[in-house]
Parts: structure tokens; sequence; C-alpha cells
């Protein structure tokens, strides 16, 4: 309330966070779990940047690429390296799983970029489905995979036989922590840089500090446009580090 | 009264408002839209799944798998190729190196014919050359011979009449031997 008369004494209005208010595409009323939303329309585009790219772009199967065709090979190889370099050989089977997580977060994240847009992965709700998603595939192939000998991740042989249990409780902790720091660094990441530029825009009402208002929002979104890439990229990677520790366990 | 209510009014508002602005200070816990991120998301994701998993990761490996065995195959015909070249260049330098010793030695074969019938040619003229010296000097010995044959009598007749025109009465016998005489003398 305070700030609310504040912001109307100085003709400043700032509302950074209504930029990530789900509402119904059509008409008003509460949000079911099959209403469309403006999550829903991003998402939808994001199926289409990846169709357009994956399927449109490489439908002449080119020995040389175009450019399209190209940038998708280029997404394709990296990832696939990736997975290789970090999981080893038999983690190449969940390629296909890796590569749409980072598909879509990678288009989410640059979706969200577009001025007036909706960034899908800005919500806890997403990431959190996310994190947990791995979380909970990782940890259920670590146990298919080895049986009980997946404990063995949390029990360093090689720590003095003093040390073993308390290292053994603190790796089980930070195991159980790494969905939420896996989901949270995400939307955190995202969210404050969207956040941050609102409230720039919002000095932009000041004659006197729009240029610096308007040359801060161009340099925060360069940081944004790494930003998107490089969370896309951390989370994919992390997700094959954990998937390597559920596919080899013994240190 | 009316201002009082509009008062009311405006702080009513004012305070839903502001719980409105306390539920969107953070959209991101609004639990109510959870289900329906939830629900879109795991549509998103089963269809970017299906597109990738049946559609594009196949088709880019194919492409990738392809283009690789395309560049291996066209770096095996280069290095074939080359060593093409390079046989075809060792034969080239080869049959260089042939040809100039056949040609070296038909020079020499040449030089050596020439010198033969060169030489052949000298003697012929050689010979030619002193057949007819020795005929010259047979002939100049005999128009020598005539000559002194031809001074003699020359000068017996002129003695003999030098002689009988003095009035005296040549002696023939004496005349020529005198006239010899003097001839060698």
């Amino acid at each position: 309330m305070a700030t609310e008369t504040h912001e109307e004494s100085t003709g400043l209005v700032f509302h950074p966070l209504d930029q990530f208010i789900v509402k119904p595409l059509f008409g008003e009323g509460p949000i079911h779990w099959y209403t469309i939303t403006n999550v829903t329309l991003w998402m939808a585009i994001a199926v289409v940047a990846v169709l357009a790219l994956f399927v449109f772009g490489s439908r002449g199967r080119a020995i040389v690429p175009t450019r399209t065709q190209s940038f998708g090979e280029m997404i394709y190889g990296f990832i696939y390296k990736m997975v290789e370099d970090v999981t080893g050989k038999d983690g190449l089977k969940y390629f296909p799983y890796i590569l749409t997580i980072f598909i879509f977060i990678l288009f989410a994240n640059f979706l969200g970029l577009i001025p007036m847009s909706f960034t899908t992965t800005s919500h806890i709700a997403v990431t959190a489905v996310l994190g947990f998603g791995v979380f909970i595939i990782v940890t259920l192939i670590g146990f298919i995979k080895n049986g009980a000998s997946f404990l063995s991740l949390f029990w360093m042989s090689d720590a003095p036989a003093l040390l073993r249990p308390i290292i053994a409780i603190i790796e089980v902790i930070s195991y159980f922590v790494r969905p939420v720091s896996h989901s949270i660094r995400l939307a955190g990441n995202i969210m404050a840089g969207h956040a941050v530029i609102k409230v720039f825009a919002g000095f932009a009402a000041i004659a006197l500090i729009s240029p610096v208002s308007v040359l801060a929002i161009t340099a925060i979104y360069g940081l944004e446009v790494l930003v998107a890439g490089i969370q896309a990229y951390v989370f994919t990677i992390l997700t094959c580090v954990y998937l390597k520790d559920a596919l080899h366990p013994h240190h | 009264m009316a201002g009082e209510t509009t008062t009311v009014e405006h702080a009513a508002d004012a305070a839903a408002h502001g719980a409105e602005a306390s539920g969107a200070g953070m959209p991101q816990l609004d639990f109510s839209t959870f289900p329906n991120q939830i629900f879109w998301l795991l549509v998103t994701l089963v269809v970017i799944y299906f597109v990738l998993s049946r559609i594009a990761i196949p088709r880019i490996g194919a492409v990738l798998a392809e283009r690789a065995g395309t560049i291996t195959n066209d770096i095996a015909a280069a290095e074939e190729l080359k060593q093409k070249a390079e046989a075809a260049e060792a034969a080239y330098d080869k049959a260089l190196v042939d040809a100039r010793t056949e040609a070296s030695r038909i020079v020499a074969e040449a030089k050596a014919e020439i010198q033969a019938e060169l030489d052949i040619e000298l003697q012929k003229a050689d010979a030619a050359i002193s057949a007819k010296t020795a005929e010259s000097e047979k002939a100049i010995g005999e128009i020598r011979a005539g000559a002194v044959k031809s001074v003699t009598a020359v000068a017996k007749d002129a003695a003999k009449e030098i002689v009988s025109a003095l009035g005296g009465k040549a002696d023939a016998k004496a005349v020529t031997a005198a006239v010899t005489a003097r001839m060698k003398g």
C-alpha cells in the first residue's frame, strides 16, 4: 500500500511481475487444468518453432545442408557430443530425452525474449516438473540398472572410514537438493532478468532518466540473451551429469 | 456520505488490489495455475519428444552418417587419384629420362657415322690429291725434259748457224759436244 501511494505520487508504475501472470487466452474466469492460456500459446509456439527447425528445416536431407538444416544439425551434434562425453556410450540411448529437454528450454527461453511474450520457463511450476522429472527418471534408472549397488553413489569408499557415514549423509542431502536447485536455478535466472528489464522500463517514464534506462534495458537484454542459452546448456549438462551418476554410481 | 462510500469502496478496491498485487507479486507462486501449466508442459514435452525421436533424430542422424560416409569416400577417392597422379608423374619422368638417353645415343651414333664417312672421304680426297700431284709432277718433268731437248736442239742449230754465218764450216760433232758441255755447265 505504501509503495503504491509512493508510485502514484511520483507517477512511476512498477509492475515487473505482471508479465508472469497466467491468463486465459479467451475470456475471463478460473484457470482449469485444460484452460487454453498464454502458457498454452507460448508452448505451442515453441512446438511450432521446433517443427520449423527440425522438420521443415531438414526436409531436404541434403548432404550439403541449408542454413536451417545446418543449425538443426549443430544443435543435434552439440547435445549428442555432450551426452557422449559426460555419460559415456551407454548414455546415448537417453539422447532423445535430453535433446527434448534442451530444445524445450532453449526455445522457451529465447521465445521469452521477444517483447510482450510470455516466458514459460520463468515459472517454477514448469521448471519443477522438468527438474523433478529428471530427478525421478534418473533415480529410477539408477536403481533399475544397478539395483541396490546404486546406493554406493553415497558411500565414498576412498574416504577415511570414520568420515564415510558423515559424507554419506551429506551426499544423500545433496542428492535430494539436486532437483530443487536444478529447477529454481532455471526459473530464478529467467525470472530475475525479465523482472529487472521491466523495472528499468518503469524508470523510462522519467524523461531525464529514460536514456540511461534504455541503455540499461539494452545491456540487460544482451545479458539475458546470454543467460537464455547458458541456462538451457546448464540444465542439460546437469541432467547428463545426474544420468552419469545413475549409470556409473561407483566412483 | 456518498463521498464516504466512495472512499470506503476505494479503500476496499485498494485492499483487493493489494491482495491481488501480493498474489501477482509472485505469479509463480499462484498455485491455482499450476495444474494448467503442468498439463500444457507435459503435452508440449510429449509432442516435442515425438517430433524429435520419430522425425528429427533419425533424419539428422541419417544425414550426418551419409555425410560422413561421403566425406570418407571422397577422401579415399582423392587419395587414390593422388597416387595415380604420382604414378603418372613417375612414368612421365621415366619416359623423359628414356627419351633423353635415346636422343643422346642417336646423336652419338650419328656423330660416329658421320665421322667414319668423313674419314673415308678424307682418305679418298687425300689419295686423289696425291695422285693428281704425282701426275702433275710427271707432266712437269716431261715438259722440262721436252724443254731441255728443245733448248739443246735450238742451241745446236743456233751454234751451227752462227758458225756458218761467220764463214766457217761447222763440225757437227764438235758443236754438239760444245753445246752439251755448256748445257751441263
